[in-house]
């Protein structure tokens, strides 16, 4: 699947990043060059190979993976917001936002 | 010119379940408690930290499914929705995308227009179909006033970060703002039932979004649809639609075109505000959350919560007026929250008088109640105690009249119904020695009366039933006092 310039700059704006022409050129290529990489696993016949989930044991068993309702102290407000660049009265404080 | 045209609208409901620790950390999800007191590595989104899975928020989720006819998945897969907001200290939310917890549901409720008044016009019965249940993860609150440097800061306050959601979307099949309005009603109602949710919308436990579209009656294709946001309270919902598709009507009449684009809803100006236009629309890339296996739920599982579900309130409401005979109004009253219907159905089972018990409760008691500003499951007077006050009437101990003091009382002290009634003299009389003495003396102190009586004048008959209840300070047995006082005075041997 080739990558376009268009995708990259989408990428980066949804990303919030700010590319130079050069930099936007350099990921066009290696985005695309790990893309077809990937394709190369298309090759493969997987058909009879099960699906794999996030966090797979490997009897399926998901169990594990859950807790009770049960409250437990966390950080605390003033650990929480100690090392927040901006914080006051409890909150953290960062550049005025408006919407959503 | 509104004649020609039909709305259609779908809602987006978020509740949040009633857990005591959030979905995937142990923070409280207390209401009102210090800003970011109730936050750890996992809600503030610190690196390295990771979830793990509230089981009672499964449980809770899959009740709420059952109660809406939903089908659980017996697998479930959290994605990543990925965009940035201050209040989002992942960059991303936890939620549910192409393979939700549930789907496929249902509800068959009450719906009916209003007329300028607000009474409804006439009820029947609809079916609005749910796509999905899916669950997912809050994100915090944003103050954009009221602090010291508001003018150019923005203050984040984490404790909502994590709280469990269930986001309920409904096919777009409500046809009039008074048809979303009875479904949010109801599936408000029914999610406080089944203890899922409080239900409390000023805390922002249930919120509501509406995508609304209209187009000409007998159109099949929908017409461009707009998000609506901020209508939160039942009030909101319905003037944020009506005002919105008159908006539209009136657009499409002046020959515009309907933009797609979410609007804020301004309950003080009662208008809506556009918000952000579909070009600016998220790409929100959603991709399987890496770090939470996917949701399993059992069909034993959810067996076994099908077997503890209680009645819902629209199956109890009907079986209020097949079992009980109660008027329609009455019954949906009764059964509008839990405590209510159980309690009637307590005094109804210890008294076996349904219309009494529905009558004394939606009337002398629900005032007291109001009053007092106490909730039913509380009331100083027990469902049995109303029950034998009931029996008192209806074996003519106590007379209504009397009963309404007497309950007064009874929620005033917290006696008995007997203790009262003894107290006050010991209730109805109805002993018929005790009231022909009283008729003997009535008739001797009126003998003009009773003359004009017995020369025709029956209406007097009145007149000496009231002699005598004010003789009795009003505890003898109406229906006895009539039948030994026209006996006595038809009887004209009695040397009179």
């Amino acid at each position: 699947m080739p990558i376009t310039k268009d995708d990259v700059e989408n990428i980066a704006m949804l990303a919030r990043l700010e590319l130079t022409d050069e930099e936007t050129e350099a990921f066009t290529r290696q985005l695309g060059s790990i893309l077809d990489y990937i394709d190369k696993l298309d090759e493969l016949d997987t058909a009879d190979v099960p699906r794999i989930s996030p966090c797979s044991t490997a009897s399926g068993d998901t169990e594990y993976a859950r807790r009770d309702d049960v409250v437990r102290p966390g950080l605390g407000q003033r650990l929480a917001t100690e090392n927040a660049p901006d914080a006051e009265a409890g909150y953290f404080k960062v550049p005025k936002v408006i919407g959503g | 010119m509104r004649e020609n045209y039909e709305a259609v609208i779908g809602l987006e409901i978020h509740a949040q379940l009633k857990t005591d620790s959030k979905i995937f950390c142990g923070c409280s999800t207390r209401f009102g408690d210090e800003p970011d007191s109730n936050t750890c590595p996992v809600c503030l989104g610190l690196p390295g930290a990771l979830p793990v899975l509230n089981s009672r928020v499964i449980e809770m989720a899959t009740r709420a499914a059952l109660a809406l006819n939903l089908r659980v998945n017996r697998e479930s897969i959290f994605s990543r929705k990925n965009y940035f907001y201050p209040d989002l200290p992942k960059g991303y939310q936890i939620s549910q995308y192409d393979r939700p917890f549930s789907e496929h549901g249902w509800v068959e409720i009450p719906t009916s227009e209003r007329n300028q008044s607000g009474h409804a016009v006439a009820w029947s019965m609809k079916q609005f179909r749910i796509t999905r249940l899916h669950l997912e993860e809050d994100a915090g609150k944003s103050l954009h006033e009221g602090m010291p440097d508001s003018a150019s800061k923005s203050y984040v306050d984490l404790n909502r970060s994590g709280v469990p959601l269930a986001e309920i979307v409904s096919e777009p099949d409500f046809r009039s703002s008074w048809e979303a309005y009875d479904y949010m009603q109801y599936l408000r109602r029914t999610l406080i039932y089944i203890g899922v949710c409080d239900g409390n919308m000023e805390e922002g436990s249930l919120r509501c979004d509406a995508n609304v579209s209209v187009r000409l009656r007998g159109a099949e294709r929908f017409g461009t649809k707009v998000e609506l946001k901020n209508l939160n309270s039942f009030r909101f919902l319905q003037h944020a639609l009506e005002y919105e598709i008159d908006r539209q009507i009136e657009a499409i009449e002046a020959g515009e075109k309907i933009v797609q684009e979410t609007r804020l809803w301004n309950e003080r100006e009662s208008k809506t505000y556009c918000m952000r236009s579909k070009e600016e629309a998220h790409d929100y890339r959603y991709f399987p959350e890496p770090d939470l296996p996917p949701l399993m739920v059992s069909e034993e599982m959810i067996e076994e919560l099908r077997a503890g579900m209680p009645e819902l309130p629209e199956a109890r409401r009907r079986r209020f007026m097949e079992e009980y005979g109660l008027a329609a109004d009455d019954a949906a009253q009764l059964t509008d929250a839990r405590p209510a219907a159980d309690y009637f159905e307590a005094v109804t089972r210890a008294s076996g008088n349904a219309k009494s018990a529905a009558n004394w409760i939606l009337n002398e008691l629900a005032r007291e109640l109001k009053n007092t500003g106490t909730e039913i499951d509380r009331s100083p007077v027990t469902a049995e105690e109303l029950a034998s006050m009931i029996r008192m009437i209806d074996a003519c101990t106590i007379s209504g009249k009397m009963a309404k003091e007497v309950l007064a009382d009874m929620y005033r002290s917290g006696r008995s119904a007997e203790e009262v009634v003894r107290e006050m003299g010991g209730g109805q009389v109805s002993d018929e020695a005790e009231i022909r003495a009283i008729i003997d003396q009535a008739v001797a102190a009126n003998p003009r009366q009773l003359e004009q009586y017995r020369a025709g004048k029956a209406a007097l008959l009145g007149f000496f039933v009231g002699q005598v209840m004010k003789a009795s300070e009003g505890r003898a047995n109406p229906q006895v006092v009539n039948r030994l006082l026209k006996e006595r005075l038809d009887n004209t041997e009695q040397g009179d």
